[in-house]
């Protein structure tokens, strides 16, 4: 089938109630741009898989009311602190939680892009990370008894959802060093993808940035959106807005102060302070 | 515990001149130390002192030493995207990692979920990250806390997001190596699964450790009091590993004494 290139709110039209949502970890290429989108027409029941971790978008969708089940190794804003809606759902139970371990959706992730059924991992015997797993498994090695190993089932989300620095119009998509991008394109059933800008060059004829782009046999429709990690970072394009971080963990403090930054952050304007 | 400049204590150069020290400074060589004889170091999220400590150990061993921080492009190995650290752990290929904890317990469990219940945590931490399988695999895991306190320091783990010790037939080459908080030095017995204090740091107390330790430890009759770092050891952190850290921690670089 061959990729659309579409605006975003089709781009996000396409995402339904209730789908299994991969994203990547802050620095790899977050779709804030498109997640204001799913913000804007409060898309519910999401089961969002964060590879492996997620910051800022977990944090908004989830203050949002647009998740359901997180599965994820950690939700953190970092430097600027803990995430304040994703601790306040935990606290009131708001939100189904698998909690996991990083290599764990990496390589849940790898079994669903061999499109095989599950795949073993080291360490986990005797964590509470696998007691609250019932869906992970301990077996015997099968070629060495004796030695128990933990069994993960692959993971296949209905949509991988990232930004990237470059597309070209045929679709194929430039994402450098984030290989995870790649593992999350392969793995899921769609990937829907913004980019900072589309150009007219075919990337897979260019032998330099070929092994880094994600051909568009995988890339479902793709959307321009210049700065569309903002106000998070774009490896080798722009840092994060530390200021917009701040103002956002001030705000979301309380719910109250959430919905007034969510309100704000949908205003045309925002779009605007976004391109500044 | 304080991070910044403040004055934690200081060494007497050849000639007579003192050179005073930060506590963060202290850290760093403490640390930096427990890495000789390493070929690979990485150091994860959210880890300045470890950082900085990894860098100061690769100045320290003339260049042999390979250090890869999460979130550089300078200081960095891989190319194959977040899952190379995992099959790189797995293979045998890094020698020294740092897990830190809300709680860390006598046994060397750690827990990075919450306490208060699970999942509806009353406090909710970020998650384990890659702890319940690099704790497995890394044969020297530093556990690194700044805050020595009962608060941390506890009995038992509320969450085991990586347990310090695993039964038989459990493939575990990785564990804990040694406990480095703001106030000591521990090192860790991985057959008795207890911590054994090794040294406390220069201005504080064994009857402090006791005081704010929330598990029983060993220690010997007379325990010794931390080096402090030597005047070139200071001169490196300062000449050079300052500069290189700040690359993926401005902010805590910016900190550090010049």
């Amino acid at each position: 089938m061959k990729t659309t290139l579409c605006d975003l709110s089709t781009l996000a039209a396409t995402v339904p109630d209730g789908a299994k949502v991969a994203v990547p970890a802050d620095r790899s290429g977050v779709a804030m741009t498109f997640t204001r989108e799913l913000v804007r027409r409060r898309v519910r029941d999401l089961h969002l898989v964060c590879v492996p971790v997620s910051g800022l978008q977990a944090e908004v969708m989830i203050g949002a009311g647009l998740v359901a089940t997180l599965e994820t190794s950690a939700v953190t804003l970092d430097e600027f602190g803990p995430a304040p809606r994703f601790v306040a759902a935990v606290r009131e139970g708001a939100i189904k939680l698998l909690d996991a371990t990083c290599p764990a959706i990496h390589a849940a992730l790898q079994a669903g892009q061999k499109g095989i059924p599950f795949i073993p991992l080291r360490g986990l015997i005797g964590t509470d990370v696998l007691a609250n797993r019932p869906d992970w498994k301990v077996i015997d090695n099968p070629f060495h008894t004796g030695d128990p190993i933990v069994v993960l089932p692959a993971i296949r989300p209905d949509f991988a959802l990232f930004h990237a620095p470059l597309a070209d119009r045929y679709g194929n998509v430039f994402i450098g060093r984030s290989r995870e991008l790649m593992t999350m394109a392969h793995a899921a059933h769609r990937t829907l993808v913004t980019v900072e800008e589309v150009s007219d060059v075919d990337l897979m004829r260019d032998p330099d940035r070929a092994p880094g782009v994600i051909p568009s046999i995988y890339i479902t429709a793709l959307a321009e959106a210049p700065r569309g990690a903002w106000p998070l970072q774009l490896a080798d394009a722009y840092g994060i807005d530390e200021a917009a971080l701040l103002q956002y963990v001030e705000a979301a403090q309380t719910a109250r102060g959430f919905e007034r930054w969510i309100a704000e952050w949908l205003a045309p304007a925002a779009s605007e302070k976004a391109l500044a | 515990m304080d991070r910044g400049v403040a004055c934690a204590g200081s060494v007497r150069e050849s000639l007579g001149v003192t050179v005073s020290y930060s506590s963060a400074e202290l850290l760093i060589a403490v640390v930096a130390r427990l890495l000789d004889g390493c070929r690979h170091v990485v150091t994860g999220a959210a880890s300045p002192i470890p950082g900085a400590a990894a860098l100061l150990a690769r100045e320290m061993s003339g260049g042999a030493l390979r250090v890869s921080l999460l979130g550089s492009l300078r200081n960095s190995s891989f190319t194959n995207g977040g899952v190379e650290l995992f099959d790189l752990a797995a293979q045998g290929r890094i020698d020294a990692f740092f897990l830190g904890g809300g709680q860390i317990d006598g046994e060397a469990n750690i827990n990075l979920v919450g306490v208060g219940g699970y999942p509806k945590s009353e406090v909710r931490w970020p998650g384990s990250f890659g702890s319940s399988y690099l704790y497995f695999l890394v044969p020297r895991v530093i556990l690194f806390r700044e805050e020595h306190s009962r608060r941390v320091l506890v009995p038992k783990v509320d969450f085991i997001s990586a347990p310090g010790g695993s039964p038989a037939g459990v493939y575990r080459p990785g564990g804990p190596f040694k406990l480095v908080t703001g106030r000591a030095l521990f090192g860790f017995d991985r057959v008795r699964r207890r911590f054994r204090l090794e040294s406390v740091h220069p201005g504080h107390t064994v009857e402090e450790i006791i005081e704010n330790t929330g598990f029983d430890f060993d220690r010997p009759e007379h325990v010794p009091v931390t080096p402090p770092p030597p005047p070139e050891v200071l001169h490196l952190l300062r000449a050079r590993v300052r500069q290189s850290v700040a690359e993926v921690y401005p902010r805590f670089a910016a900190a550090l004494p010049q």
